[in-house]
């Protein structure tokens, strides 16, 4: 990840099954809905300072459901 | 694994042709054999390499997959590999009940779509993070009552008097029944699952017990509604009706049977960890901010659960032939423990930044209370490490290890300081 560039996460909700483990170790950046499903707070726009918490629920979705974009 | 068999000369290969080609852990391994119990992970390791999907006659007969990526697509494989059968061991046909429906029925566990998916969406908001706030409050203030039971004693049995204790617990009380059914559940679970698996007449006691329970619960609550889960499940509606009694019933079955000795396990294993393993111990105690990949590691490492699935047709996959009726052990521990996807595999690393596991299965039967039970384990280890930073493995060899379906360490002895 360059350095100043702002970063996005995308969940995808046709892969998302509602295991809420982004919303475990990232509640900053995600939040779930009724069923446990994960959506993007703030436009999946991530802080300045949490671009690792990002990689994380990355790196830890068993759905394979969220990806970083970089603008 | 089926290329390299010369069906013509090999008498095993010939007598079953879909399995491996030699009489060894590839064709004959044994969910219950106390070697298997303790450590799963080297059978697993040269399963992987020799022969990805395994099989064996014991117990009816079943496929044993151990590599990540069969493991995901296989989950996916719906309904082809159909859940509605999700124990290892079937009943035999004498002892199943057919004069109801349901009656064997543990939704949204034991069904395939349409009805997994309204039984699921029926539960799910039950078990969110925030949907299960009242349970952590109860979890931490239960926790802290267990350990002044024994914290004195500089000792306890950490799977029978802490782990075992928590999930029925929490289990009843979101349930709404007394907790004085608790001793009753453990019982119960017990007899359904760990030992009734290979006696059937043991687990069909059982369910007929769990069925009946549940049955006077939900009439009672039909009539006298309360703030719990079965009344809530009573009171949800499917297309326009309310749900059965019977599914509503079934649902409520599920509680015990996936809610209890599941999450006991994952608790007890943690606790038999880092009893036997003073370096990492230490860290949890020096670096609780580590809690969070620590308790996603734990579940990676020692996942419990292995659910079951039964072909409905005939279906090719990763060069075997499952045929219809075949019962697939869904490995979800093994896969967690595949090289592909794990750094250094065996090894526990409570910081691990990349850990995409299974222990709570993946698509649409990832498990409904996932949350709860992370929870649960989260409360009753944070809870356990601030009163008890200090313990050890009083006598390792009197520890043992339930299997089967659901993995973990029965009796832990530990002592404290």
């Amino acid at each position: 990840m360059a350095i100043g560039v702002p970063v996005r996460i995308k969940v995808d909700a046709e892969k998302c099954e509602g295991h809420s483990r982004c919303y475990a170790l990232a509640p900053e950046l995600v939040d779930v809905d009724d069923l446990g499903n994960a959506f993007e707070l703030n436009d999946g726009e991530v802080p300045e300072g949490l671009e690792d918490k990002a990689k994380l629920i990355v790196d830890n979705c068993p759905e394979y459901a969220i990806t970083i974009e970089e603008d | 694994m089926t290329d390299t068999v010369d069906r013509s000369t090999d008498p095993v290969a010939d007598a079953t042709p879909e399995r491996c080609p030699i009489h060894d852990l590839a064709s004959d391994y044994d969910m219950f054999d106390p070697d298997y119990l303790r450590d799963p992970f080297s059978a697993w390791a040269e399963l992987r390499n020799a022969c990805p999907i395994a099989h064996t006659d014991r117990y009816g007969g079943s496929w044993l997959p151990t590599r990540y990526d069969d493991l995901q697509a296989m989950a996916k494989m719906v309904p082809v590999l159909s859940s509605k059968s999700p124990i290892v061991i079937d009943m035999p046909d004498a002892l199943v009940k057919k004069d109801s429906t349901g009656y064997n029925a543990a939704s949204p566990i034991s069904a395939d779509p349409p009805e997994q998916g309204w039984t699921r969406r029926a539960l799910l908001p039950h078990f969110t993070p925030k949907g299960i706030a009242a349970e952590r409050t109860y979890s931490e203030q239960l926790c802290h009552e267990l350990i002044d039971g024994f914290i004195e004693e500089g000792k306890c049995d950490a799977a029978v008097d802490y782990a075992q204790q928590i999930p029925p617990r929490v289990i009843a009380r979101k349930l709404g029944v007394d907790e004085s059914m608790v001793d009753d559940f453990i019982e119960w679970v017990r007899g359904v699952l760990e030992l009734g698996l290979q006696q059937p007449e043991l687990r069909a006691k059982y369910r007929d017990i769990i069925r009946d329970f549940f049955a006077a619960e939900v009439a009672d609550r039909r009539q006298n509604p309360k703030d719990d889960l079965i009344t809530a499940l009573c009171q949800t509606e499917h297309e326009g009706e309310l749900l059965p009694d019977d599914v509503v019933v079934g649902m409520c079955n599920l509680q015990l049977v996936a809610g209890i000795d599941t999450t006991w396990s994952s608790i007890g294993s943690a606790l038999w960890h880092f009893a036997g393993h003073d370096d990492d111990r230490r860290r949890m105690v020096d670096q609780p901010e580590l809690w969070d990949t620590a308790i996603e590691e734990l579940l990676r490492f020692y996942a419990p659960v292995t659910m079951a699935r039964n072909a409905t047709e005939d279906v090719e996959y990763g060069g075997v032939t499952f045929k219809k009726g075949d019962k697939i052990l869904m490995n979800f521990p093994g896969a967690n423990h595949d090289p592909d996807h794990f750094e250094n595999p065996h090894e526990v690393q409570l910081d691990r930044q990349r850990n995409r596991h299974i222990a709570f299965g993946v698509g649409i039967h990832r498990c409904a209370g996932s949350n709860l039970a992370r929870m649960e384990m989260e409360v009753a280890l944070k809870t356990w490490f601030e009163r008890i930073p200090e313990f050890t493995l009083s006598d390792p060899d009197a520890v043992t290890w339930a299997g089967g379906q659901v993995r973990g360490p029965r009796i832990v002895p530990v002592t404290f300081g």
